[in-house]
């Protein structure tokens, strides 16, 4: 894929070829990474160097850099493309005139050029399906169309992570693309995710400190080979295949290190990976008071017995009620008020939802809810909950508890 | 307790640190590791969440201060559009850079608020430190424009400048998360305060003419009524100041001295029971009170607001209500059996008893139509009434009230359909 994008460029710049391409790739798959690759072999390639469009010294910057989450609107994009290329009507940063005045005179400098004597120019186009979504798409249709009508060398490059974009395009616009797609997919296995991370752990050749960069290495060698740490790479690479999150781990691990523990150790990448993967619903409740758990088990039970359908205060309320007049010898049986402020706290924290957003006219207790919370979940934050009285806790375990 | 240590910043204010910020050592010491060195790239972005006042906000702000790193503090709850939020980003930035005085920058997008911040932080002196951006509740955000959160998710890369932007929420990371993912920040969790961290916090604030230990079992006391209920500090910190001076009164009048517990925890047990039921919900407010405390009188007669709602109606308003009430929560063909005549006068308590059936009392009042509210105060009104426009007036009132409330549009053909929203109690009150 390298070699493709190096080669489409290439085309661009030196022959004055227009084009366009799109990068599709999941979350973390490298398209940035690839693109600013390709960039910087370019510009080092001598022939390009006279014919690019020089910007700034900012590398990403070096063509025109649009990102979908910077220019919601078609107006906004354009005024940012205008701004990039430095055009005449810009003037102290700032840039007028309607957006169809702004529209025809970009296309008329972008028009005029011809092959030979003007630069080419090229758009990157970054989160690429949100462009997609603005009105009309006009953008893309003039962006699309200039790379057709071969008059200034275009090329705009597209990065996106939806795999059906092309669906989302509309009929002119798909026809004026030239649906060169490069797919990125994570794609290596078990074997080479070890090798990337001895790599991405050990430290450069040019290091100034040699004894301590070799000691290093060596360090990162023997932890490869380690079995828990395999193990929890193993798990890690079962999870998820996009390197950002190898990088968390690594990063989180590499940040213990001081100088009293100069070298990482598999017990660091243990904590780590252990940090990463706590379940957080868990630990809210894990902080709950225990006439709050009261309610959720109240709610379980509910969910049980009527199959999942939405439940409201009222009946939560009842549950509550008939567990403590039955069972609990230490649960005191506490008034409407306090229990409903424990409810609202629960809704608060977004375990408990409505269903519909609360109105003026229905009463707060008979608004409909659903829980947020699976049953294991429950369970098993309930064997980690401290000071948990018994009898609430074999309340839990107890189905249809109130026959 | 592990010591914080760190190369880069001076032990002193290391130790000064760990003073200020008690029961928070593990996190803090690990915020530190991540921070790293002043000049050093850190997460592009951190997520920490944790209960109601767990102590994220405070902490950042103590650690962020105390060593005095370059951040900008906002609240998404104060600044609760993008426009405002962005605006304000910049402004306490412009605090930073030694000339100008600050001026308003106006800020639309946040295509404006990268290029501005660019601009920005190349004007500060310490242009090579990292720039905190901490940005409190928020769980706002998902509620401003769809690109805000992304985007400042991955400022970092955006602006290619050294700055990291911490999120503090209640809320987990699941519930944020965009359809389309986004870049996944750094999350930590603020572990609530269990119950021996929670005595330790509450009796440092112990006021200076009592001992500690007299302090720490009147918490102990307070702890043992509130803590299956609530586990806010902010709360037990306000019940602890507000019933303190009731549970020393034996002490100064003289009865006990500090070490009788029995007797200390007999005055104040019923006052905190009534506390619970009453400052807890806020019914009433702290200097209420206080002022109740001072005057000693009986803890009987405590009007919460609740009880203001306990209103006096009209003769035939009242029986609407109860007539509004029975039509609500019976069911229609009910009505036959227990409205006509043989049989006889029948006690309104007795129709609260029969009705344990879930669906009725759990879900909620259903509507009903006029003519049978009619039918039903008939049935219920000793002498005979006359459907004037007295009572027609009077059912508007109760709907302005919302004691009732109307159901469906002003011109259904088949007349008006109301339900009642008023609960049970509601209703004894008013049945005298």
């Amino acid at each position: 894929q390298h070699r493709h994008l190096l080669e489409l460029l290439k085309r661009t710049t030196v022959h004055g070829e227009s084009n366009s391409a799109l990068i599709i790739g999941p979350r973390g798959s490298g398209k940035t990474a690839l693109l600013n690759h390709v960039l910087k072999e370019l510009t080092e390639m001598k022939r390009v160097r006279e014919n690019l469009l020089e910007e700034d010294c900012q590398f990403f910057l070096k063509n025109n850099f649009l990102s979908g989450l910077l220019q919601t609107n078609d107006k906004v994009a354009l005024k940012e493309i205008i701004r990039q290329l430095h055009l005449e009507n810009v003037v102290g940063d700032k840039v007028f005139g309607s957006f169809a005045e702004n529209l025809a005179f970009l296309l008329e400098a972008l028009r005029k050029g011809d092959r030979t004597s003007s630069c080419p120019v090229l758009f990157i186009l970054d989160e690429f399906d949100l462009f997609v979504h603005h009105k009309n798409q006009t953008l893309l249709y003039n962006l699309f169309d200039i790379s057709q009508s071969a008059q200034t060398p275009v090329t705009v490059i597209g990065l996106t992570c939806r795999q059906d974009i092309l669906e989302l395009l509309e009929k002119r616009v798909k026809s004026r693309f030239s649906h060169r797609q490069i797919y990125l997919m994570n794609s290596f296995d078990f074997k080479q995710y070890i090798k990337i991370f001895k790599e991405q752990l050990s430290l450069p050749a040019e290091f100034p400190d040699e004894s301590f960069a070799q000691k290093w290495n060596n360090n990162v060698q023997h932890l490869s080979e380690d079995k828990t740490v395999q193990d929890v790479l193993q798990n890690l690479f079962h999870f998820t295949k996009d390197l950002r999150s190898l990088h968390l781990l690594l990063m989180l691990a590499v940040s213990n290190v001081t100088v009293h523990h100069p070298l990482i150790t598999a017990s660091d990448l243990h904590e780590a990976s252990k940090q990463y993967r706590m379940d957080s619903k868990a630990n809210i409740v894990h902080g709950l008071s225990v006439l709050e758990i009261c309610l959720i088990i109240a709610m379980k039970h509910l969910n049980d017995v009527y199959e999942g359908e939405p439940f409201n205060f009222q009946m939560v309320y009842n549950e509550f009620q008939k567990f403590v007049q039955r069972k609990a010898h230490c649960m005191y049986n506490f008034e409407k008020p306090v229990v409903m402020k424990a409810f609202e706290h629960l809704v608060q924290l977004e375990l408990v939802k409505p269903i519909e957003r609360p109105s003026v006219r229905a009463q707060r207790e008979y608004l409909l809810m659903k829980l947020l919370l699976d049953n294991n979940q429950i369970m098993d934050a309930l064997q980690a909950y401290p000071n948990c009285p018994t009898d609430v806790k074999q309340w839990a375990a107890s189905s249809l508890s109130w026959l | 307790m592990p010591n914080l240590e760190h190369p880069a910043y001076p032990a002193a204010t290391l130790l000064h640190l760990e003073s200020l910020v008690p029961c928070r050592e593990s996190q803090v010491s690990m915020l530190l590791s991540i921070f790293g060195e002043r000049q050093q790239f850190s997460f592009p972005s951190i997520f920490i969440y944790g209960h109601t006042s767990s102590g994220k906000t405070y902490v950042m702000q103590t650690l962020l201060n105390t060593l005095q790193l370059p951040h900008v503090f906002v609240n998404c709850v104060e600044y609760f559009t993008s426009r405002l939020l962005l605006e304000e980003i910049l402004i306490q930035l412009q605090s930073y850079s030694e000339t100008e005085q600050t001026s308003h920058v106006p800020c639309d997008t946040f295509n404006d608020f990268v290029r501005l911040f660019k601009q920005a932080v190349a004007s500060r002196e310490l242009e090579d430190q990292t720039l905190y951006i901490v940005l409190d509740r928020a769980e706002q955000l998902r509620e401003m424009e769809v690109n805000i959160l992304p985007g400042f998710l991955r400022l970092q890369e955006l602006t290619d400048r050294n700055v990291t932007v911490i999120l503090l929420s209640e809320i987990v990371w699941e519930l944020f998360r965009p359809s389309t993912g986004c870049f996944e920040p750094f999350t930590l969790y603020f572990p609530d305060y269990s119950i021996g961290h929670l005595q330790k916090i509450l009796s440092q604030n112990h006021p200076p003419e009592y001992s500690a230990d007299f302090y720490a079992a009147y918490i102990n006391i307070l702890l043992g009524v509130f803590y299956m209920v609530c586990r806010d500090l902010k709360e037990l910190q306000h019940l602890a100041a507000l019933n303190f001076s009731k549970y020393c009164e034996p002490v100064v009048r003289g009865e006990a001295n500090e070490r009788d517990t029995r007797k200390l925890w007999k005055n104040i047990e019923p006052h905190l029971k009534k506390a619970m039921q009453t400052v807890y919900l806020r019914e009433i407010s702290s200097s209420q009170w206080e002022r109740l405390q001072r005057d000693d009188g009986e803890p009987g007669q405590l009007k919460g607001l609740s009880a203001h709602t306990h209103m006096e109606l009209p003769y035939y308003s009242k029986f609407l209500l109860i007539a509004a009430y029975l039509a609500s929560y019976n069911p229609v063909r009910t009505d036959k059996r227990f409205f006509l005549k043989h049989h006889g006068k029948i006690r309104k308590t007795n129709f609260m008893k029969k009705h344990e059936k879930t669906s009725n009392h759990l879900l909620g009042p259903k509507p009903f139509p006029l003519d049978r509210l009619l039918a039903i105060l008939y049935s219920i009104v000793d002498i005979r009434v006359a459907p004037t426009a007295n009572i027609f007036s009077q059912i508007t009132s109760l709907v302005t009230l919302q004691l009732l409330s109307m159901v469906g549009h002003n011109d259904q053909l088949d007349g008006p359909r109301y339900k009642c929203t008023v609960s049970l109690d509601f209703i004894r009150a008013i049945a005298r």
